[in-house]
């Protein structure tokens, strides 16, 4: 345990270190950012004023440690600390993987569990074609679909953003507001907001959710015709459990320890199907606001929120095989 | 690329190719799968081809000698799916996207195979230190979202925006990096497993040196399962490219088409209830992974014999042989001695 | 009639890649009550089918045909497995007839208890029972089966357990219904000889004591001869002959059922082999000389890891063949590979053919490697897929005689596929086209081929029939004689051992406990050890199984004093 938790360090050190140098190849993100606007002489002087201009070895340094002591930076945009942006909205991507992963896990997992019981037969087929599909759809272009049909179209769903101006306005004015709007808009305890919340919810949530849930579904299917075949699921059977019950416990719960280690694989997934969601719905989370300051060219907000996002995955990847460690009992014995 | 052994003359051409073997052993639903596949791929890559001569207008044409197309017309006559909000043909697009998607993903591919490969090889055989740190680094690099590590890429290689043959580049590359860390694993895997087994252990005792062992024994066997994840790869590098175009990180619009990028530039027409825009090329990208995708998930399930379906028989067929426990051959049983029977 | 199963005209035939493929064929069996019916055969004759369609467990790729009729315990219905209803089937898998599976430790689901996987065959069976009440009755079932303290074993997970436990936890389902039936699938296959004669009380107390009848299927002779009633042999899907055990061990009618007990080794029946050169004397430089050889492999993390051998003594002179025996975890395998240089040395002395092992450098033992040959155990991995067997035998040749041309090489392998009489052309074959028994052969002959002055073969027999063991074992005598190479033969079976050593060496958990010739260690053995596990070892006679296995309990006994 201990060494696997030590291990998430040179994980998150690794891809620091590798944003970071990518990221110079192509020059300070002065340069990068306004060059072409101002003259050459004022370049080098905003270029020296931030310290560009010294050795790359020194900057690096000096990032590491502004990173140790959780300063990321000021985004050169709109001048706002790094970190209040991931704050701010970090939330918002929070709060849409959140309603993925529900998603994900009310479809893939089911849907896998029938896929393997009824193997090579017409609702395996059907199944397997429709997660494939799932992953086939790229996130933005389920988003646009379903934006067309049920916003555009039939008008029942919010067409993009979070919440109404009305209910942004009321969140504004409360107190400790967590920025997850769910949370929010209960704490608020006006129905008429909840539901507000949620209908903005439904078409970014089932977009990012069905993408996820078709990876699921197929992990699931996949790993579960793996323990379907075991000796103890024919034991079981020579007992005379049922077939649903072998394929509910017996073969489910072996199977779900290497689902538990792949799903958190997925989270990284998530991350960058999320980026995609958030500008397609004008969800304004860190995604969106990635691909605003990338549009601005604004490298220092682009790698603060890129290390950002690396340190979430290697945690949530730790946090997962502590939790597949500890529901197989040939660990924890 | 192949996945069968060295066969024996007696087996007929068609069970030795890679694919039409598969196509020829499956049955039932996993060959419609298999099927509908390749007629996808098929299509996909035909276009990819011919795209000069599919498509009615070129990928930056917004006039003809009738004058300009006009903006996010509806499909019509003239121009099928319509134009796009900035005047392009969308059919004519949607066609000449699948040449850049192929391109991407032949490049791509290609060098992440080799690359990978290799560091897996040597890696998986040589183990130590070396091993250890491209393993975390690895590791670190795949879980790490993929779609973000190729923004990061492609701001590197090409400042974000470029030309036809610039842009796949980067585009390939960028892929490139988030796909080493893929094939790097497997054949690493694969290396470490295959280390282990009897035959690499025997000419280890019989003195053969690293290099011969690594290329004769292992390398061959560690990459038989590669034309599956080429597959699967291929269908996740159309994404990523079309995630990247998405974000306005593919190619300009007037040096290629690009399926992503026309879906971005189709975000404002949706919400004003053009559909024309989007779902052409959306479909495109669909139709395509799903094509590449269903072929990987058949070969996949062909390749293992647990996985594989087949032919029902009555209980009175086939006749009781010795060769019933020797898979993938017949022998002659009683020529050397009759009772030998276990495989 | 009181037969518990009724077999006829069972035919069952399985749909592959080749086409259907016939298992079983036109089989007809009955096993009465409280009676043990062995059925016994080769691989691919068909036992295990027959006995997974007992209980109905035949994957869907199977179509079957004919009548196999369970009769309850208390005789009150009869069922035809291959036409009930599913729900029927159910009710009668686990209480009418239940099931033991060869490998204990795959067949317990790793994530649920011992005791809950008990208690969930009962509750399938009876919904209404309490979980308390299971849980009483899971406990009362494994102190039956003997796992000590079953109070607390309960909450055990399978991987808690020894392999030898986990087959009594497996037994202990089994039995838990009481049902009329137990098909007991290669139940010692996996286990240790001691390990197995343990089960084989068990399994004879599952009768005795549970009443119940037992289908045995089993490759092994000298299992059928410790507990069979009855003996059904099959061969190729037929069953061939079927007489009670006495008159089977002693007067066989069918041809193959002689061979086959003429092939079953037996301790003290030395392959005779004319003009073989005698083994030189041992004061002569031995090929190989361990002193207080240690081998621990690395543990994780820096922290100590495990001994797999501990202050051996051993030295093989020229010429000689030494018989490496023990059970699982001996070190015996360990000590070959150190020998052929794939596992390190970490203390005391080991010297082949001159060379120092202990911290040995590559470019110092390369040269020597021509003159050590080793045959794996494992027939189905030993050689590449991908290159013929030519390609494969003429591997050393190419590593170590640069000198030699292609066609050169090729005349040699010729030549050498002669030698283990395998016909020319099968050197053009690739691994899977060849059997197991023909594999190894092919894998001796690439052992031979720079004719080496010592021959590592680390159990080269124990993964085929014993048919073809026995020729290959016989050819292994000849190409000794022929050659004259030393040997280190290692195996799990002392008969088999016995057969071609000139001296036989007994490990246990690491450590050195007998050596002497054959008729020293297995006529007079001074070592406890020893004595329990040549008692363990059944012998395919009834009569003389029935005296070995007193033995064996006064061994026991007067070990436990």
């Amino acid at each position: 345990m201990l060494v696997r938790f030590l291990l998430i360090f040179p994980t998150i050190f690794i891809l620091v270190t590798l944003v970071f140098l990518l990221m110079r190849t192509t020059g300070d993100p002065i340069t990068a950012a306004l060059g072409g606007r101002l003259t050459a002489d004022q370049l080098a002087e905003r270029v020296a004023a931030a310290g560009y201009d010294r050795p790359l070895f020194v900057q690096y340094l000096e990032y590491l440690g502004q990173i140790f002591t959780g300063n990321f930076g000021t985004t050169l945009s709109d001048n706002r600390p790094v970190l209040e942006v991931l704050v701010v909205y970090g939330a918002a991507t929070v709060e849409l993987a959140f309603y993925a992963l529900i998603v994900a896990f009310i479809v893939g997992i089911p849907l896998g569990m029938i896929a393997a019981y009824f193997r090579d037969k017409a609702p395996d087929a059907v199944l397997r074609i429709l997660a494939i599909l799932f992953y086939a759809t790229p996130v933005f272009f389920a988003g646009l679909l379903l934006k067309l049909v049920f916003a555009v179209t039939l008008k029942w769903l919010p067409v993009s953003g979070r919440a109404s101006t009305s209910t942004e306005l009321q969140f504004a004015l409360l107190d400790g507001r967590s920025g997850i709007y769910l949370v929010d808009a209960i704490r608020s305890g006006d129905a008429e907001v909840i539901g507000d919340v949620l209908s903005h919810a439904v078409l970014p949530g089932l977009a990012l959710g069905l993408l996820t849930a078709g990876v699921f579904l197929r992990l699931v299917r996949a790993n579960m015709i793996g323990t379907l075949g075991t000796d103890y699921v024919d034991a079981a059977r020579s007992r005379g459990v049922s077939e649903f019950r072998l394929v509910r416990t017996h073969a489910y719960r072996p199977a779900l320890i290497p689902i538990i280690t792949v799903i958190g694989l997925q989270v990284a997934m998530l991350l960058g199907g999320a980026v995609l969601t958030e500008t397609t719905f004008e969800w304004k989370g860190l995604g969106f606001q990635l691909s605003e300051y990338l549009q601005a060219r604004d490298f220092v907000a682009v790698q603060g929120i890129v290390v950002l996002l690396a340190v979430i995955v290697a945690v949530t990847n730790f946090i997962v095989d502590i939790v597949a460690a500890l529901i197989d009992p040939r660990v924890r014995y | 690329m192949t996945t069968t052994t060295r066969s024996v003359p007696r087996r007929r051409l068609v069970d030795r190719l890679p694919v039409l073997k598969q196509l020829h052993q499956s049955v039932g639903i996993q060959r419609g799968m298999l099927v509908t596949g390749l007629v996808l791929t098929g299509i996909f890559i035909v276009s990819a081809f011919l795209a000069p001569l599919i498509a009615p207008y070129g990928f930056s044409q917004i006039r003809d000698e009738s004058g300009t197309f006009g903006t996010q017309q509806p499909p019509s006559a003239q121009h099928i799916l319509g134009t796009t909000v900035s005047g392009f043909d969308v059919f004519s697009r949607v066609v000449w996207g699948a040449q850049t998607a192929l391109g991407v993903v032949v490049i791509a591919v290609a060098l992440s195979i080799v690359a990978g490969v290799l560091l897996g090889l040597v890696s998986g055989y040589f183990g130590g230190w070396l091993d250890r740190v491209l393993v975390v680094v690895c590791d670190a690099v795949y879980a790490f979202p993929s779609l973000l590590l190729a923004i990061v890429m492609s701001i590197v290689i090409s400042g974000g925006q470029s030309s036809l043959w610039g842009g796949i580049f980067a585009a390939a590359i960028s892929i490139t990096v988030v796909f080493i860390p893929q094939y790097f694993r497997v054949i690493r895997a694969e290396t470490v497993r295959i280390k282990a087994e009897a035959f690499v252990e025997s000419a280890r005792v019989i003195g053969a040196s690293n290099g011969r062992i690594m290329f004769r024994h292992v390398l061959r066997n560690a990459t038989r399962t590669l034309p599956l994840i080429f597959t699967l790869n291929a269908s996740e590098a159309i994404l990523t490219l079309a995630g990247l175009g998405f974000l306005g990180f593919g190619i300009e619009p007037t040096a290629a088409a690009e399926w992503g990028f026309d879906l971005n530039r189709a975000i404002a027409d949706v919400s004003s209830g053009i559909w024309w825009t989007a779902v052409p090329p959306g479909i495109a990208i669909v139709l395509t992974v799903l094509g590449v995708t269903l072929v990987g998930e058949s070969l996949n399930d062909l390749s293992d014999p647990r996985l594989r379906g087949r032919r029902a028989v009555a209980a009175d067929a086939g006749a009781v042989a010795e060769t019933s426990v020797v898979p993938g051959g017949s022998i002659d049983p009683g020529t050397i001695d009759g009772t030998d029977g276990r495989a | 009639m009181t037969d518990v199963l009724t077999i006829s005209d069972l035919d069952v035939s399985f749909s592959t890649d080749a086409g259907a493929v016939k298992a079983v064929d036109g089989v007809t069996l009955r096993v009465g009550e409280r009676e043990v019916l062995a059925i016994v055969g080769e691989s691919g004759s068909g036992k295990t089918v027959t006995a997974k369609t007992i209980l109905g467990l035949l994957p869907d790729t199977a179509t079957s045909s004919g009548a196999v009729v369970l009769r309850s315990k208390d005789g009150a219905s009869d069922n035809d497995v291959i036409s009930v209803s599913g729900p029927t089937l159910r009710r009668l898998r686990g209480s009418d007839v239940s099931m033991v599976f060869q490998e204990p430790s795959t067949a317990l689901n790793p994530v649920f208890t011992v005791g809950w996987q008990i208690a969930e065959g009962l509750r399938a069976h009876d919904a209404k029972l309490g979980r308390k009440a299971a849980r009483a009755k899971a406990i009362d079932i494994l102190r039956r089966v003997g796992i000590p303290e079953p109070e607390s074993r309960v909450d055990y997970y399978p991987h808690q357990f020894s392999g030898g436990q986990k087959q009594r936890v497996v037994i202990a389902m089994a039995l838990v219904l009481d049902p009329g039936l137990i098909v007991a699938d290669e139940p010692t296959t996996a286990l240790d000889v001691t390990v197995q004669a343990e089960i084989l009380d068990l399994l004879r107390r599952c009768r005795d004591e549970f009443g119940a009848s037992i289908v045995l299927i089993t490759h092994n002779m000298g299992v059928v001869a410790d507990l069979a009633d009855r003996v059904a042999v099959m061969y190729q899907g037929e069953l061939v002959e079927e007489a009670d055990v006495q008159t089977l061990f002693s007067a066989p009618t069918a041809d193959y059922t002689k061979r086959l007990l003429a092939a079953v080794p037996r301790i003290g029946q030395k392959i005779e082999v004319a003009e073989r050169r005698a083994p030189v004397a041992v004061d002569a430089a031995p090929i190989v000389a361990a002193r207080d050889l240690r081998i621990q492999y690395p543990g994780r993390f820096g922290r100590p890891g495990f001994v797999a051998v501990d202050g051996v003594d051993l030295t093989i002179g020229a010429g000689e063949v030494v018989g490496l025996v023990g059970e699982s975890g001996s070190g015996k395998t360990t000590i070959g590979r150190a020998i052929a240089g794939l596992t390190p040395v970490t203390g005391g002395s080991l010297s082949v053919l001159g060379v120092e092992m202990r911290g040995v450098r590559e470019r110092t033992f390369g040269p020597i490697r021509k003159d050590i040959g080793f045959v794996f155990q494992d027939p189905a991995s030993s050689f590449n897929p991908l290159l013929t067997i030519a390609e494969a035998v003429s591997e050393p040749l190419a590593v170590h005689r640069p000198d030699l041309d292609e066609r050169a090489a090729r005349t040699r392998v010729d030549e050498l596929l002669e030698a283990v009489q395998l016909p020319r052309s099968y050197g053009d074959r690739f691994p899977h086209e060849l059997s197991g028994g023909q594999r190894q052969r092919a894998s001796l002959a690439r052992a031979l081929a720079l004719e080496p002055k010592l021959l590592v073969a680390d159990e080269p027999t124990s993964a085929l029939d014993v048919s073809v063991q026995a020729r290959v074992l016989k050819l292994f005598a000849e190409l000794q004689a022929e050659f004259g190479f030393a040997a280190l033969f290692i195996s799990h079976d002392l008969a088999v051992v016995d057969i071609l050593s000139d001296r036989i060496a007994v490990l246990y958990r690491g450590r050195l406990v007998e050596e002497g010739s054959g008729e020293e260690v297995l006529g007079a053995p001074t070592e406890d050890y020893t004595r329990r596990l040549l008692a363990s070892l059944p012998v395919p006679d009834p009569v003389a199984q029935r005296e070995r296995r007193e033995e064996l309990a006064r061994i026991v006994a007067a070990e436990r004093a």
